[in-house]
């Protein structure tokens, strides 16, 4: 360490004494050992040279005239916050209190006059020693705080990718609240919501095992497929299964992501959910009735994603009817987990009856508040998030912008396309024939309608034409349920098909879409449905032919064909291509 | 949190004890407890009388388990759950690749 040859390098010691003599023994003393000597003649001298070159050591004569060795001994400690400058108190005293003035002024030994070379040399090097360690404590900690602000910045940089990719979107709409702590991504929660082009709502919440970015990394690439899936009109189980095999094939072994993910009807007022390993979902009524009570919780049935294999993952989801004002409130376990001052847990329980309890439209801010005021001040915005979501009447919903409009793509075309059983039981046609309908320049400013037409025509001509179900069954809520598992249990045994036929071309400046949806079924006696239907609708009366309504508004006509196995409606609308209203 | 192993008469089932909270300071000790065994282990035991907390980032260390005990043909327990512990289990539907008692 010492490198006795080069003075340049030599460590300085400042010897300040007001007695020559001494002061001339001890300087040849420390300079033989090696070190580079300032002398200094008293106090003022002594701090004026210490300023002035920065020694390394101070050995320092205890009582000299003008300022003493205890007043410069204080000034320099006070001055050397983070530099450690050992000092060394020279003193003829031998009183113990007065060394422990020494000690007490900021000295980090002393030496008795008068010198021993072998003690002083063993001081000298031993107070080296310190200064060493200190000094790679101090770089230590010093590279430590560099990469610490440089992982905050990585990640403050991260987070700003992840929002614009994982968040933001579809969440600032007056129907959710949602509450996402500033760094929950780095928790491993994300939160996903999306429209689909029927207008009707998708949100995802996530919370992937681990912290940290291993714990954000999986967010990309499910916020990817939620995004993609949902604008192309993908079902919720679609979607789910195609997160869960993206998740496999991106996630090590031992990571997985705790999902629910919600489809919201607004029109049709239903919801339909899957829960892989998150807590329950709640759903809180406004209005409890028999069969319905005010609290529903959602409850998980699923593995979390990103752990089965394709073959073995399912994708079977529920559906629950809702009413207007109802609220669907979710959170990932860090509501449940959060802890107080003694260590105890907030607890399913208690988030169940806060969300039962809480007047309807305080549900949030009173878990919110519940929360906070449970947990200790600085665990708050640790791991908190929670989204709730008001059940509102489909207009409220504001349609996406549509896409600006360019030229060419076809202009006048015809086609049909059936599918067969097989395809039935688990193909969705609808986001495959919405894309090649939106290769049509002209169609694409009406993509909801259009969408929505089909969807109706399809499910229609599925569910009751082809499986034969009857939609009176849904007008309880006991029916409701047992109309949806008699849906999935006829799906297993299907045999039927089902044929779209389109035609479209533009008659000078109007735009005609002729949509026939056909099925293998019986047909029904739709002279009586639609009778029942007009004055359903004249009388404001909404159970039945919610459906058919829907047809009415959308399109210019609607002709059942007998015996009502098929369905044909136009759609027509001047040619607005080009403009982006 | 410690973790204790112990081999069953035949040498056949491992038994991994986890006492206290089981999260990730415990990711080292777990996986070791199984790898770096005498004799690999034809099933597992994971005795959870005295683990009082588990969390995501253990589930995911049972499945890393699960994977090294043979995926889909693995023979793994976990037992005597308390309250708590079956709850975290349920709501991830992990009886679906476990035996759990």
């Amino acid at each position: 360490m010492n490198s006795f040859s080069n003075p340049a390098f030599a460590t300085k010691v400042l010897v300040a004494d007001d007695n020559a003599v001494d002061r001339k023994v001890l300087s040849a003393i420390v300079r033989r050992a090696g070190y580079q000597v300032i002398d200094a003649v008293d106090g003022n001298d002594a701090l004026e040279k210490y300023y002035a070159q920065a020694p390394d050591l101070v050995l320092l004569d205890a009582l000299m005239p003008g300022k003493d060795g205890f007043a410069v001994a204080r000034e320099i400690k006070a001055g050397s916050q983070d530099k450690f400058v050992p000092i060394i108190f020279l003193t003829s005293l031998t009183e113990a209190s007065e060394l422990a003035r020494c000690v007490e002024a900021g000295g980090d030994d002393f030496l008795s006059k008068p010198y021993n070379r072998v003690i002083l040399n063993a001081k000298l090097s031993a107070l080296q020693r310190v200064r060493d360690m200190h000094q790679t404590l101090q770089r230590q900690r010093d590279e430590i705080s560099k990469h610490h602000m440089q992982l905050v910045a990585d990640q403050e940089a991260a987070k700003a990718v992840f929002d614009n990719v994982a968040h933001a979107r579809h969440l600032d709409v007056s129907y959710i609240k949602h509450l996402l702590s500033p760094l929950a991504l780095f928790n491993g929660d994300v939160l996903l919501a999306a429209q689909n082009p029927n207008n009707n709502v998708y949100v995802l919440l996530g919370d992937f095992t681990g912290h940290g970015l291993a714990a954000a990394i999986g967010a990309l690439p499910l916020s990817d497929v939620f995004y993609g899936m949902t604008a192309k009109g993908f079902s919720l189980p679609e979607i789910m299964r195609e997160c869960n095999r993206k998740l496999c094939s991106v996630l090590p072994a031992g990571y997985f992501c705790c999902a629910a993910g919600l489809y919201i009807d607004f029109g049709r007022q239903t919801v339909e959910f899957w829960n892989g390993g998150l807590p329950s979902v709640y759903l809180r009524r406004k209005q409890a009735l028999a069969l319905k009570p005010a609290l529903l919780p959602l409850a998980s049935n699923h593995l979390p994603l990103g752990i089965l294999s394709a073959d073995k993952f399912s994708d079977v989801t529920e559906v629950v009817e809702v009413a207007q004002g109802d609220r669907l409130f979710m959170a990932t376990d860090g509501v449940i987990e959060a802890r107080d001052e003694n260590g105890s847990y907030y607890g399913s329980h208690r988030l169940e009856s806060m969300v039962r309890e809480s007047p309807i439209d305080q549900v949030f801010g009173s878990v919110k508040r519940d929360v906070y005021g449970f947990m200790q001040e600085q665990d708050r915005d640790d791991d908190i998030t929670m989204v709730e979501i008001e059940i509102v009447p489909a207009d409220t919903i504001q349609a996406k912008a549509s896409p600006p409009v360019e030229a060419g793509g076809p202009s006048d075309w015809k086609f049909s396309y059936e599918l067969g059983c097989e395809s039935l039981k688990n193909f969705n046609p609808l986001p495959l024939l919405q894309q090649v309908l939106m290769e049509a320049p002209y169609l694409r400013t009406r993509s909801t309608e259009i969408y929505t037409v089909m969807a109706e025509l399809y499910s229609n001509a599925l569910e009751h034409g082809v499986l034969g179900l009857n939609s009176s069954m849904k007008s309880s809520a006991e029916g409701f349920a047992q109309y949806y598992a008699a849906r999935a249990k006829a799906l297993e045994q299907v045999d039927g098909w089902v044929r779209f036929s389109f035609s479209a071309y533009v008659q000078q400046t109007r735009v005609k879409l002729e949509i026939r949806v056909e099925d293998s079924g019986a047909g029904f006696d739709y002279v009586t449905y639609l009778q029942k239907a007009r004055e359903d609708s004249a009388q404001n009366n909404g159970y039945h032919g919610r459906g058919v309504k829907l047809l009415w508004d959308l399109c210019n006509r609607v002709d059942y064909i007998a015996p009502g196995n098929a369905v044909e409606v136009h759609m027509s609308w001047e040619n607005d291509n080009g403009r982006n209203d | 949190m410690t973790i204790d192993t112990s081999f069953d008469q035949d040498a056949q089932k491992l038994t991994i004890s986890i006492r206290g909270r089981f999260d990730f300071s415990a990711h080292k000790d777990f996986r070791e407890s199984y790898e770096q065994t005498q004799n690999p282990a034809n099933s597992y035991s994971i005795d959870m009388s005295d683990a009082n907390y588990i969390d995501s980032s253990a589930l995911g260390m049972l499945l890393l388990l699960r994977d090294h005990a043979g995926g889909d043909h693995a023979d793994v327990e976990i037992v005597n759950c308390n309250a708590d512990v079956k709850k975290i289990l349920t709501i991830s539907n992990f009886d679906q690749l476990f035996t759990i008692h």
